[in-house]
């Protein structure tokens, strides 16, 4: 057994590979979720309310692609009603076409349809926003980390909601070493994954979007609640993933059991 | 493993009977997964309604749109053709049954049954010929309404089958008019 | 294959089959009556773990491809389709990406096996060099696949890698620029990766049944290393190691479950849910965990085309280890010198896999290096020379008699255990 021990620790190394913290970028603010560990689930509420900080204020520059109006009401997900997605739809203008006469035309959008864009290309986002390309929204809590190593990340997970929130509460006076070669029109956060220069301003402040169920608007409100949102809309099918596999390990540990007692009735007349 | 449960062969046999049965529940069931995936997609069953304006639609006219992928005919009747549909006799067709999604099923093939809310003049059915899936051809074959050429079926101005293998009327797919110019099919 | 079986033919109808296509008497012979040492342990589990590994890998393959685009364009797009639209796409996915993990996992358990219990020696060269084809064409086969989704680490992964061919004298140029199919990973690279990526998993089905071949001529090894010598040390392969093989499958199916379902993209990285894009490259390109000791080794030598030589050395020189191994012993459990080295070997492998995925540079670079050097000392130089220095224990006279041996310290009070 001892050998079984080494052989499972060595994977447990190997399995464990570390990646590296991007230069310089500063470990997340590790603020807990009601969606982190097996059993925890996404906040309809938070996550109503991360849909609306997304529409006011994020969808002026980002888009998310990837994410179609029927997916709010989809279960697992912020669960509007299917009347309130349809109204939620048509509040955006889709362009749609070619119409008879071979125009493209715009219509009020419809559950089907992926959220717009603000920008028709990356040429015309580039040239809205000072050069700097506003990340498309749709997976971005996994295609950035928070943190770094390899135990780190198994027991805390990659903490992507984590570095969506932080750099959007991060901003703060870049220190006086740094503030000497400050780059025109960017902003200091310590968060931000590629250099502490960012070219977003503080996208939020306190009371600017006004929720439904009376929450509490202050940015780090704000923060949390779109950063859950996102966390949803790049893994939409969280809900569904965890209570399969908790029926699926319940199963395979019953007939884990079961075989090994078989396994156990067959071995016992044989000397081995 | 004591000897006393060794003599007890109904223990050993319902241990292999309650593994086997456990292994065959799971196989059944991670097979579900596997075959769902071939199953029409989230984003396909979204797309499964289109609105159509249709006061461009000329008497004697008509148009095919693609809905759920296949084409559907859509044609303003002139009265000649109306009339002709109606003077046949239920009993002389060889389906007798409407085939239309938004009347009860079973009812009659009349020609008012072949429409909804009584508007004849606007008929809406799927343009897949019921035997074998081509597309009929417009104005044509002996009834003066649509023709299959792949392999000769023959439908009537109200798209109900008169000759030739297709066994149906051409189907009637679920549509509604949410205004007197616009329909929704699906 | 034959000989073991005691078929015969009941009905008329099996009978009729029989004479035809004695496929039925194959299997029975092949897979049901075939005489297995009586004393495996579980490591000895991991050949039927890979197999259903395998099988599974085929089967979300071939269905994630009913649903995937490989075009520049739509490939990441096309996952994410899979991932959210598709009935159970997400989990068909996941199963695939991480079985792949789960695949090396397994792979690496047995090939280690084979190295403690010198399963490599003779008779059973053949069937070791088939192992390690097996293996290479996995990396190859897992590879490709990575590139598939074309995220910023499949792209840049393709790239680093494919460019290990450029360090070739002379035709370095032309053979890169004849694996891409223009002058940088593009639409057509990614279009034969996905072919082969679809071909090689058949390949290696066909290598794995020579493998089973191989494996039926001399038979299994076992702890021991001592060859089988009489029915006494045999058991047939069914019911006894189906049952057994069965019982470790469903465990690390757990362990599949566990990372599958609650830490799905622990295994991967996360700026691969970043689509590709050629004019930037991600601040560290590392690749898969499991390839990286290889990584470290192509790391540590300072010369470009003397560390790709060291990368596929470090595995080429699996071929010859049978020759390399002059111990006639088999099993490292009666070889006490053996054994130690076998585990500073291990360590060294896990050093290097972690060195792999630090920034080459400073220390890191150094220990690289001293590890490197220790890998292939280890084939090169200690191998032969333990052959020749160690004194082995004594190895038990058969295999009954070992496992008799084991049992006898347990018998004063297992005296009321019957008899079977």
């Amino acid at each position: 057994m001892k050998l079984f021990k080494t052989l499972v620790a060595a994977s447990l190394v190997l399995l464990a590979v570390p990646s590296f913290a991007a230069e310089g970028q500063k470990d997340a603010k590790d603020i807990s979720y009601s969606f982190e560990g097996p059993f925890g689930t996404f906040d309809r509420g938070e996550l109503q309310r991360g849909y609306k900080v997304y529409k006011e204020v994020c969808s002026a520059c980002h888009s998310m692609r990837l994410v179609s109006f029927r997916n709010l009401s989809q279960p697992g997900g912020p669960s509007f009603s299917e009347e309130q997605v349809k109204a939620l739809a048509a509040t955006f203008t889709v362009k749609d076409g070619p119409g008879e006469d071979g125009e493209m035309f715009d219509r009020p959008g419809l559950p089907s349809d992926r959220f717009p864009s603000p920008f028709a290309n990356e040429q015309a986002a580039r040239n809205a926003n000072g050069g700097a390309l506003p990340p498309d929204l749709s997976l971005i809590t996994k295609a950035r980390a928070g943190w770094y190593g390899t135990f780190n990340q198994l027991i805390n997970g990659v903490g992507g909601p984590q570095y969506v929130y932080s750099v959007l509460t991060g901003y703060e006076q870049p220190p006086a070493e740094a503030a000497k070669d400050a780059p025109e029109g960017k902003h200091y956060n310590p968060y931000f994954a590629s250099g502490h220069w960012i070219t977003m301003a503080p996208p939020l402040v306190d009371g600017q979007v006004t929720f439904d169920d009376g929450a509490p608007n202050t940015v780090d409100a704000m923060a949390r609640d779109v950063s859950a949102f996102l966390a949803w809309a790049a893994e939409p099918k969280m809900e569904e993933r965890k209570s399969l596999g908790f029926a699926t390990l319940i199963y395979l540990a019953i007939f884990a059991v079961l075989l090994y007692f078989v396994k156990q009735r067959v071995w016992a007349k044989v000397e081995h | 493993m004591s000897t006393a449960e060794h003599a007890d062969p109904n223990r050993r046999d319902f241990l292999y009977i309650a593994t086997g049965a456990a292994g065959a529940v799971g196989a059944a069931l991670v097979a579900w997964p596997f075959i769902d995936q071939m199953n029409p997609d989230a984003s396909v069953r979204a797309l499964a309604s289109i609105e159509l304006d249709i006061a461009p639609i000329a008497e004697g006219q008509s148009i095919t749109i693609k809905w759920r992928g296949n084409p559907v005919f859509v044609r303003h009747r002139t009265q000649k053709e109306i009339d002709e549909a109606k003077a046949v006799p239920v009993t002389d067709l060889p389906d007798p049954v409407a085939r239309n999604a938004n009347v009860k099923e079973g009812d009659p093939a009349t020609d008012v049954n072949r429409v909804v809310d009584g508007k004849e003049k606007l008929l809406v059915m799927m343009g897949v010929c019921t035997h074998l899936g081509c597309v009929p051809l417009g104005q044509q074959g002996d009834y003066g309404g649509w023709f299959c050429p792949c392999h000769g079926s023959h439908y009537d101005t109200a798209g109900r089958i008169r000759k030739g293998p297709a066994p149906q009327n051409l189907p009637v797919p679920i549509y509604a008019y949410i205004s007197d110019t616009k329909i929704r099919i699906g | 294959m034959g000989g073991h079986s005691t078929y015969q033919p009941k009905s008329a109808a099996e009978k009729w089959l029989h004479e035809r296509l004695p496929i039925v008497e194959l299997v029975k012979s092949s897979a049901l009556d075939f005489p297995t040492p009586k004393n495996l342990n579980y490591w000895w589990t991991f050949g039927g773990i890979l197999a259903l590994m395998l099988v599974v890998q085929i089967i979300t393959g071939i269905v994630l491809v009913m649903h995937y685009t490989p075009h520049v364009d739509m490939a990441f797009n096309s996952v994410e389709h899979i991932m959210r639209d598709v009935n159970y796409g997400w989990l068909i996915r996941y199963m695939h990406a991480n079985g792949a993990s789960m695949f090396f996992i397994a792979v690496y358990i047995h090939i280690f096996r084979g190295m403690y219990y010198g399963s490599y020696k003779a008779p059973r060269e053949v069937l070791w060099i088939i192992g390690v084809l097996i293996y290479l064409v996995m990396m190859a086969t897992a590879f490709m696949g990575y590139v598939l989704p074309w995220g910023q680490m499949s792209f840049w992964g393709a790239k680093v890698i494919t460019n290990l061919f450029s360090a070739i004298p002379f035709f370095g140029e032309p053979i890169t620029t004849w694996l891409w199919g223009g002058y940088a990973v593009d639409n057509p690279t990614l279009n034969r990766f996905f072919s082969l990526h679809y071909l090689l998993p058949f390949v290696l089905a066909g290598l794995v049944g020579l493998h089973i071949w191989a494996l039926h001529v001399p038979g299994n090894n076992n702890p021991t290393g001592v060859s089988v010598k009489s029915g006494q040390d045999t058991v047939p392969f069914h019911p006894y190691y189906t049952m057994k093989d069965s019982f470790a499958i469903v465990v690390f199916l757990i362990l599949f479950g566990v990372f599958l379902f609650f830490a799905p993209n622990y295994l991967g990285h996360a700026i691969n849910y970043e689509p590709a894009n050629p004019l930037s490259t991600p601040a560290h390109i590392v690749p898969e965990w499991y390839y990286l000791p290889f990584y470290a080794i192509l790391r540590a030598i300072p010369d470009k085309l003397g560390g790709v030589i060291a990368m596929f050395g470090s595995i080429a020189i699996l071929f010859v280890l049978p020759w390399l191994d002059t111990s006639k012993v088999r099993s490292g459990n009666y070889r006490p010198l053996f054994k130690g080295f076998f585990w500073i070997f291990v360590a060294v492998c896990i050093g290097l896999g972690y060195l792999g995925s630090k920034p080459p540079e400073g220390w890191y670079v150094i220990f690289s290096q001293i590890l490197t050097f220790y890998y292939f000392a280890h084939f090169l130089v200690i191998l032969p020379l333990l052959g020749l220095l160690e004194t082995p224990k004594p190895l038990p006279s058969s295999i009954s008699d070992d496992v008799l041996a084991k049992k006898k310290p347990a018998l004063p009070q297992g005296q009321a255990v019957p008899a079977e």
